[in-house]
């Protein structure tokens, strides 16, 4: 193959395989990317919602009786790692970015197909390697942080599995970002300005930052950490000389940031969704984008918030914790945009919308309880026990997959062409709903009456409020068969949907659906108002 | 950038709207250096607090020997020199004094290698001997694995210039110029390298 930069021939059709083989293939296609990304990573939810599972079963008593308590280490090392890199960064960066991008830009591909491809095909073979880790000698028992000298300390193999797998994620990440930064910034349609974009491509463009500045540093580290485990060298081993605290500071510098990884994206999705669904134009698109800009910066500067436990000096501590506080003020003005564009809007009540306001109602308990943690005292009285799960759940669960679902809700007619059953969407939405709060709220109050993570057996006393928290794991568990059922019945008979079933104004629409596979018949639409409605829905009519 | 001149030409009757665009394969490579140079900032950042606050065992050497490495500089600093000479020279169609600069910038990054190579075998420290030396190997080592892949990715390029008609001609300047880029980070990083783990 000669190498051409022209996305358009590239995407020769005869070099693309047909039907559902494609989706099996080194396809260069954006959407068939995207499709791969988002079933790959489904499939690993899958996994990881079974080890999730098997955790709160262990934990349904005090005792460690389900399982040894190494294996519940390796089980929860292994459901942090998978549920964080390999279901959601993928899917909220990979999936939605790669099928989303390329239409709000006005282009016919990402920029770089063939870098998109090697992003996405790096991530089955780390993954499966991740998983078959438990098989070999046991997996890693580190939890997702691998802090050392716990991860020096545990069997080898599992950890250095871990650490080619997270390394070669990490990479597929880096690949993925500079493709999302030059296709936002180079590859858009003339006439197109940043300031006409859909809010999903700040998002990204924020994202793709972060990425590209903090996940290189996490690679470093962990070869670091490598050597330590191979080689015996002493970089974070302080029985040779060697400094914990700097794998932490060096760990974090990616870790916090990678938290904005999973969430800024969503807040991208949501700003698409809600308006459609409200019909309404998004409140405070100027704001929107500063805040996530903001985002950008103050993520880059609040890693130490992690480590007030860790020996850290009274500056360190009063930088972190103003520097953190601050965060709350772009993300407040984004959750108070997304609540006007709501207030007085047409809303239609469907699964896209319930989950959208599930992601709202969680995200801001999770904000909250965000900012207690920034502060000092409270963070060291409460530092690893429940109360840090909980608030970390309510992020990433209650606020990320929250809107994963909604957006699967939202784009399934674009991708497929059929309407998803909104009865069964409706039914899922409660379950999750009330299985999530069920699960994770109780776990504030665990927390705070000092009940450590990451440990198989505890306090007789928690019983109970555990095995409520079981419960509503069970009820998670249970939400994901109405939402299997229902993406199966709708791709093979599901209701035609038509090529706009929403009346959306976001350029993805204005295609037919499924979308051809250079995106457009003819050239690309001029969107200069992807948020106008009301005006132009009265003169379509 | 042929493909695209000719697609801008077929495009010419309908709308060039969305059918071209500038190069932005030296924006991609661009952001890739940042994030590999994020990577050596973490690696700085390691070894600065080691040396802030991780006190060496009695008796542990941590002077180093200056003439290599300073000889390594100036290797590197004129390799950046012919490489820039043979980007003039392929501008003026000149292919085959293009072809020589780069064989000669190669053979300064091998050089280079050699005497990385001979420094590590006379250094009076092993791997894991203390802390200082440990993260003096896996900084040297890490850019000198980025010197090597340089040189590979210099003599592919003047492998590619030598066929006629080949990729590498004046109006297909992009692999030489986007390996040169590379070639002067590695060294502006050789640079930084050499202040911090030599100098200070």
């Amino acid at each position: 193959m000669t190498i051409s930069i022209d996305p358009q021939k590239t995407n020769d059709e005869s070099l693309q395989p047909k039907g559902w083989l494609r989706y099996f293939s080194f396809s260069l296609d954006h959407k068939v990317i995207g499709i791969q990304y988002l079933v790959c990573g489904f499939l690993f939810y899958l996994i990881g919602g079974t080890l999730a599972s098997a955790i709160r079963i262990e934990l349904a008593s005090p005792m460690s009786d389900f399982m040894p308590r190494d294996v519940y280490n390796q089980v929860l090392t292994l459901h942090g790692t998978i549920m964080i890199f390999l279901w959601i960064v993928p899917v909220v960066n990979g999936a939605f970015g790669n099928y989303l991008i390329p239409f709000y830009v006005g282009a016919r591909d990402m920029a770089f197909p063939r870098l998109n491809a090697v992003a996405f095909w790096l991530i089955p073979p780390s993954g499966l390697m991740l998983v078959a880790s438990y098989f070999v000698e046991g997996a890693a028992q580190a939890g997702w942080t691998a802090y050392p000298p716990l991860s020096i300390t545990t069997p080898q193999s599992g950890q250095i599995i871990w650490i080619l797998s997270v390394l070669l994620l990490g990479g597929s990440s880096i690949f993925g970002g500079i493709n999302f930064i030059a296709t936002i910034i180079k590859l858009r349609r003339p006439g197109l300005k940043l300031m006409q974009l859909p809010m999903y491509c700040w998002a990204m463009l924020g994202t793709s930052l972060l990425v590209v500045l903090s996940t290189p540093v996490l690679a470093g580290t962990l070869i670091l950490l490598s050597f330590d485990i191979v080689a015996n060298t002493g970089f974070f081993n302080p029985v040779l000389g060697g400094n914990v605290v700097v794998y932490q500071h060096l760990f974090w510098f990616y870790s916090h940031p990678a938290v904005y990884i999973m969430v800024l994206p969503a807040f991208g999705l949501v700003s698409e969704i809600l308006p459609v669904h409200a019909r309404k134009p998004l409140f405070g698109y100027t704001t929107m984008v500063f805040s996530i800009m903001g985002i950008v910066v103050l993520g880059l500067v609040v890693w130490a918030h992690h480590m007030f436990t860790s020996g850290t000096p009274p500056w360190m501590r009063l930088f972190f914790t103003i520097a953190t506080a601050f965060i709350a003020v772009p993300t407040g003005i984004k959750f108070f945009n997304w609540v006007a564009t709501l207030w007085g809007g047409k809303i239609s009540i469907n699964s896209a919308m319930l989950f959208s306001c599930g992601f709202i109602i969680n995200f801001v308990f999770g904000g909250i309880t965000g900012v207690a943690l920034a502060q000092v005292p409270f963070d060291i009285h409460v530092h690893d026990t429940y109360f840090v799960v909980a608030h970390f759940h309510y992020i990433v669960y209650g606020g990320t997959v929250f809107i994963i679902f909604s957006s699967i809700y939202h784009w399934f007619p674009k991708v497929t062409g059929k309407m998803l059953n909104e009865k069964l969407g409706i039914l899922h939405f409660i379950i999750t709903f009330i299985g999530f709060n069920l699960c994770f709220a109780p776990q504030h109050w665990l927390g705070l009456n000092g009940m450590p993570r990451r440990v198989a057996e505890y306090d007789p006393q928690f019983q109970f409020v555990n095995q409520i928290s079981s419960l509503g794991a069970l009820l998670m568990a249970i939400s994901t068969i109405p939402f299997l059922i229902n993406v199966f019945l709708s791709v093979r008979n599901g209701k035609d949907a038509g090529d706009n079933p929403w009346n959306a104004l976001t350029p993805e629409w204005l295609t037919s659906s499924p979308p051809p596979v250079e995106n457009w018949e003819g050239e690309a639409p001029l969107v200069e108002e992807p948020y106008g409605y009301g005006k132009e829905i009265s003169e379509q009519k | 950038m042929t493909t695209l001149d000719s697609s801008k030409e077929i495009q010419k009757n309908n709308s060039e709207v969305n059918e071209t665009h500038e190069d932005f394969r030296m924006f991609g490579l661009i952001t890739f250096l940042i994030a590999d140079g994020m990577t050596f900032a973490g690696f700085f950042a390691a070894y600065l607090t080691y040396k802030a606050v991780n006190p060496l065992p009695d008796g542990a050497i941590y002077e180093l020997e200056l003439p290599i490495p300073t000889l390594n500089t100036i290797l590197l600093l004129v390799s950046s020199a012919t490489f820039h000479k043979a980007g003039k020279a392929l501008l003026k169609d000149k292919n085959t004094d293009s072809q020589k600069w780069l064989f000669f910038t190669a053979f300064l990054g091998i050089i280079f290698l050699i005497c990385q190579l001979f420094e590590y075998f006379h250094l009076p420290f092993g791997l894991t001997d203390n802390l200082f030396a440990s993260t003096f190997y896996a900084l040297t080592g890490f850019h000198g694995l980025h010197v090597t892949l340089g040189t590979l990715m210099i003599l592919i390029i003047a492998w590619q210039s030598r066929i006629n008609g080949g990729r590498l001609t004046s109006q297909n300047m992009f692999p030489l110029e986007a390996v040169e880029l590379y070639w002067h980070f590695v060294d502006g990083i050789w640079v930084i390298l050499f202040i911090i783990l030599y100098l200070l």
